[in-house]
């Protein structure tokens, strides 16, 4: 069965899929642990060249030390690391051929803007003049070039974020590692530098990792997202298929917003599962395999875009339809969230994406809707 | 998150400490030796504190000793905190630089040009010298010293409290024992212990400003140290060594509790919530 | 991270508003500013006075007295009496700047080597896991609460011919006569390090402590050693505390009196005993008072940049 593609997908890069690519990046069974608290627990990853790598999770999940051990300021407990085929075990930070981009940009407050570019450079003593010609490209590659005599505190945080990034690229490290380096941005500065990253990445040529909470950060920039918790990857894939295909309520959950309905198999065969949900009246037909066997419980997940509202009830006895009626309706401009209540204990989100400025028969609360999806909007997940 | 300690820094922290304390320790022993030789250890006794407490000077130097400092740390905390509030509330005035020149300047002048300087005053204004004229001489420098203590409390204060209560209807004078007071109580206290201490230990302003009936404590063990080593003075050493240390370790025991049940609270807090 | 964050222009931006004041907030400023100007700026002018005046015998042992009941005559004939005697006689004496010149050579040396024993000291502490820090902290500011002269007293014991230190290195063997210490300038720098070492380790560690560690993170990334960021990094960002810690050993020092009178021996020139002497044991005011004046004109300068040093801090830290 030819596998249908999902979301967009950068056509000529896709080293993960063809199974021989050599890996760049690779952690091998790697645990940490702090005292008896376990922030990585075993856990292998393969990175590959080029690539734009997020680690995503919320706080405490090991992301950041997964890229701290990458960047040499923590040691793996147990595991190996490898870049590039080195064995990165016992090399200090100061040998690695990783810059990374903190958080708090780490930028040296007694230097100014210039002389933090080239503060790494320095440190492989490099021939002057090369040292000033690559401090210039890199001041006009962030577009800073009026800025190189200021100090870190004359400059506002959009412009430290773009020295912090000038300085970890000086040195053309064979990674970039980017500890959440938008979470200081207010929210339309970050969007425009999600997209100033992407461009970078691809001008450059480097493979970026980057480490971060922000769930729509790490959708636009990255190539693939690794999604963690507790110290463990639960997914890794592109964005489109951690949206589309979660493989597990914690991901669906984490990811977007979602819908999750509590389900018995009612009858599968090799391409099409139906489902029976206690409290919707008809049943859930997925045009998806499933592992599950018949009266196994699993969830439904379907996402609120993808569940179409009408007064219209469709079709008699057709499956993947219920009735419900509207408890509440959030307008965001864009889109208006609908919660439509189908049973006592249970509410579906609908998105509607608002097309038109004026509506001829707006929906209101108390009203008595439909709501349906096709099959293959929503995905069975057994965990 | 921190590694633990190379051997490097822990090695200076040992040395570092083992200078400071060394000495101290020492002394302490050497207030229990039998021998009156301060350096040859002859067995285990208490005598000199005996011997200390028949000393009726001694005594005598103690209590003024005491009634200097209680009083001179008091007002000191009183105009200290003052000051500190100007420092850093009063935004602008004519003078400031003075006035700030003036809080930080006895803090590293040394103290033989104080304790000149405050005699000829003493003397030009024909006050006779004495217990008050040592009180005043302390009270001026040891507020200084409170005034930066208070100043770092209050550099931490969150002012929107002060503002609420206004808004709520507090009348400055008011608002400032209410709200302000207690949030820098402990910054206050620090103060006044550390005027405490200050006077408890000075020997060359007291020496200048002093007069007839009024020779302190340090003064006396100075008097007694010109003429050598004695067990005696290492035993009025270690009593007032333990008093201050005494003082010190409790109070910060009293912070570090009400820190701890403070995060303990804010840690309930938040499981409830 | 929050700070960082912040556009540092806000932060600088906003200066001390000048407010409108009520009588109370002038009260409340008037009691300690009164109380500073007589207790501690008046009587510096009468140093002043007193050291253009001559010694005499009487009570009090100068002369001329201030006697404002001869009215504006009086006061002329007092200034017409002021002379620069004494401080013709602070340059005839060589005792005079020859103390001085040792007072100031003493206080810099002891300053150096406390900064060399007190550096690694704050640094180990600043370094050390968060749990230990208050109780170092603790342990640097004990000493500091207890008595100056008992912890100068303590060495006594130690560094006398036949003190702890000589018994000690008899024993083990290092040396086959006791050391002359106590009474010579060894012991006063000894006593001087001792003594002013929690002063320049607190402003230090307070540096250092606040040092971001992931700038030290940061130059390692960017391959630099840790001795070498030590030296880039570290060092030039602490050197506000380094300073402070320095004048608060170097100023007070230059006047000790204690520790050279009780360490020190005969050969030991302060500036400080000097004055002492010539007040207490040669009943000299106005010659004590011309040496406090120029005493005070040497650490006029350290004194004043010490202030502005301070200001800067303070009005950056609010």
């Amino acid at each position: 069965m030819a596998k249908k593609p999902i979301g967009p997908v950068r056509r000529d890069f896709a080293p993960w899929e063809s199974g021989n690519a050599k890996p760049f990046i690779e952690f091998r069974n790697v645990t940490k642990r702090f005292g008896d608290f376990t922030a990585v627990d075993n856990l292998s990853l393969t990175i590959y060249e080029r690539e734009f790598f997020a680690l995503l999770g919320g706080s405490g999940c090991g992301k950041t030390t997964m890229m701290r051990m990458l960047g040499g300021f923590e040691e793996p407990s147990a595991g190996e690391i490898f870049l590039d085929g080195q064995n990165l075990a016992g090399v200090p930070p100061y040998r690695r051929p990783a810059n990374m981009m903190f958080q708090s940009y780490a930028l040296f407050p007694h230097m100014n803007v210039e002389k933090n570019i080239a503060f790494g450079l320095r440190q492989d003593k490099l021939p002057k003049g090369e040292i000033e010609a690559r401090v210039q490209q890199m001041l006009k590659l962030v577009k800073l070039e009026e800025f190189a005599r200021r100090k870190p505190h004359q400059l506002s945080g959009g412009q430290r974020q773009r020295v912090a990034l000038a300085r970890s690229i000086a040195k053309k490290p064979k990674v970039l590692l980017l500890d959440e380096p938008l979470g200081a941005l207010d929210r339309k500065l970050r969007e425009e530098t999600q997209f100033e990253l992407m461009d970078l990445q691809t001008e450059l040529g480097m493979t970026f990792l980057i480490v971060t909470h922000d769930q729509e950060e790490a959708m636009t920039v990255a190539d693939r997202i690794a999604v963690m918790d507790k110290g463990r990857i639960i997914q890794v894939a592109t964005p489109a298929e951690i949206y589309e295909t979660p493989n597990s309520r914690f991901v669906a959950d984490f990811i977007g917003s979602i819908n999750l309905i509590e389900a018995k198999v009612a009858a599968k065969n090799e391409a099409a599962t139906r489902l029976k949900a206690p409290n919707l009246d008809r049943e859930i037909a997925v045009s998806q395999p499933t592992e599950a066997g018949v009266g196994d419980t699993v969830w439904f997940a379907i996402r609120p875009e993808k569940v179409r509202l009408g007064f219209d009830a469709p079709q008699n006895g057709a499956a993947n339809a219920a009735e419900a009626e509207i408890w509440d309706i959030g307008y965001l401009g864009d889109v208006s969230i609908f919660h439509a209540r189908v049973a006592e204990d249970l509410i579906l989100k609908s998105t509607v994406a608002n097309i038109t400025r004026t509506v001829e028969r707006p929906i209101s609360w108390d009203d008595k809707v439909w709501l349906s999806w096709d099959e293959d909007a929503g995905v069975i997940l057994t965990r | 998150m921190r590694k633990g300690p190379s051997w490097f820094n822990l090695t200076s922290l040992v040395f570092g400490f083992a200078f400071l304390y060394l000495p101290i320790v020492l002394l302490v022993i050497y207030s229990f030796n039998e021998s009156r030789l301060v350096t040859v250890w002859a067995g285990f006794s208490t005598k000199w504190y005996g011997e200390m407490l028949r000393n009726q000077q001694l005594l005598d130097a103690a209590w003024v000793t005491a009634r200097v400092a209680f009083t001179s740390a008091t007002i000191a905390t009183v105009l200290g905190t003052i000051a500190a509030l100007v420092l850093v509330r009063s935004g602008r005035f004519l003078g400031r630089t003075l006035f700030s020149g003036m809080i930080y300047a006895p803090l590293v002048m040394p103290e033989v040009i104080l304790g000149l300087s405050l005699l000829l005053l003493f003397v030009a204004v024909d006050q006779a010298r004495g217990f008050w004229t040592v009180m005043i001489a302390h009270t001026t420098f040891s507020m200084c010293y409170v005034a930066v203590v208070v100043q770092s409390r209050l550099a931490g204060f969150d002012r929107s409290v002060e503002e609420a209560a206004m808004d709520l209807g507090c009348p400055p004078f008011k608002t400032f024992f209410a709200i302000t007071l207690p949030i820098i109580l402990p910054g206050v206290i620090a103060g006044w212990m550390l005027a405490f201490t200050l006077s408890l230990d000075d020997l060359v302003i007291a020496s200048f400003t002093t007069g007839p009936g009024a020779t302190t404590l340090p003064m006396k063990i100075y008097s007694q140290v010109r003429l050598g080593v004695t067990p005696e003075i290492n035993a009025v050493c270690t009593v007032l060594v333990g008093v201050v240390t005494l003082g010190v370790i409790a109070a910060s025991l009293v912070t570090k509790q009400q820190e701890a049940r403070r995060q303990r609270d804010i840690r309930r807090a938040e499981a409830q919530g | 991270m929050v700070d960082i964050a912040a556009p540092a222009s806000e932060v600088e931006a906003a200066p001390a508003p000048k407010k409108r004041r009520s009588l109370g907030g002038w009260v409340l400023i008037a009691v300690p500013y009164a109380w500073l100007l007589f207790f501690f700026l008046a009587p510096f002018f009468i140093v002043f006075k007193i050291s253009l005046s001559e010694i005499a015998v009487a009570i009090p042992p100068y002369l001329p007295t201030f006697d404002l009941s001869e009215g504006w005559q009086g006061i002329r004939e007092n200034f017409a009496a002021f002379s620069l005697d004494n401080y013709l006689w602070l340059t005839e004496d060589a005792l005079y700047w020859k103390s001085y010149l040792s007072s100031v050579w003493i206080a810099a040396t002891s300053t150096a080597i406390t900064l060399v024993i007190g550096y690694p000291l704050a640094y180990g502490m600043a370094r050390a896991p968060a749990a230990w820090r208050p109780t170092l902290l603790m342990l640097v500011i004990l000493p500091f609460w207890t008595s100056f002269l008992i912890r100068v007293y303590a060495w006594i014991g130690i560094l006398k011919n036949e003190g702890l230190l000589n018994q000690a290195l008899l024993a083990i063997g290092v040396i086959d006569d006791p050391l002359t210490i106590l009474n010579t300038n060894v012991a006063v720098y000894i006593g001087i390090v001792y003594s002013y070492l929690p002063f320049l380790v607190l402003p230090l560690y307070a540096t250092l402590e606040k040092l971001d560690e992931s700038l030290l993170e940061a130059a390692s990334d960017l391959g630099c050693p840790p001795w070498k960021a030590f030296w880039t990094i570290t060092m030039p960002l602490s050197l506000p505390g380094v300073i402070a810690g320095c004048f608060l050993v170097f100023i007070p020092a230059v006047g000790e009196f204690v520790i050279p009178d009780l360490l020190g021996g005969s050969e030991t020139l302060m500036i400080g005993k000097t004055l002492w002497n010539e007040f207490f044991a040669n009943r000299d005011w106005p010659v004590s008072s011309a040496v406090a004046v120029i005493l005070l004109l040497i650490l006029v300068v350290p004194i004043v940049l010490f202030q502005n040093q301070q200001q800067r801090a303070s009005e950056k830290n609010s």
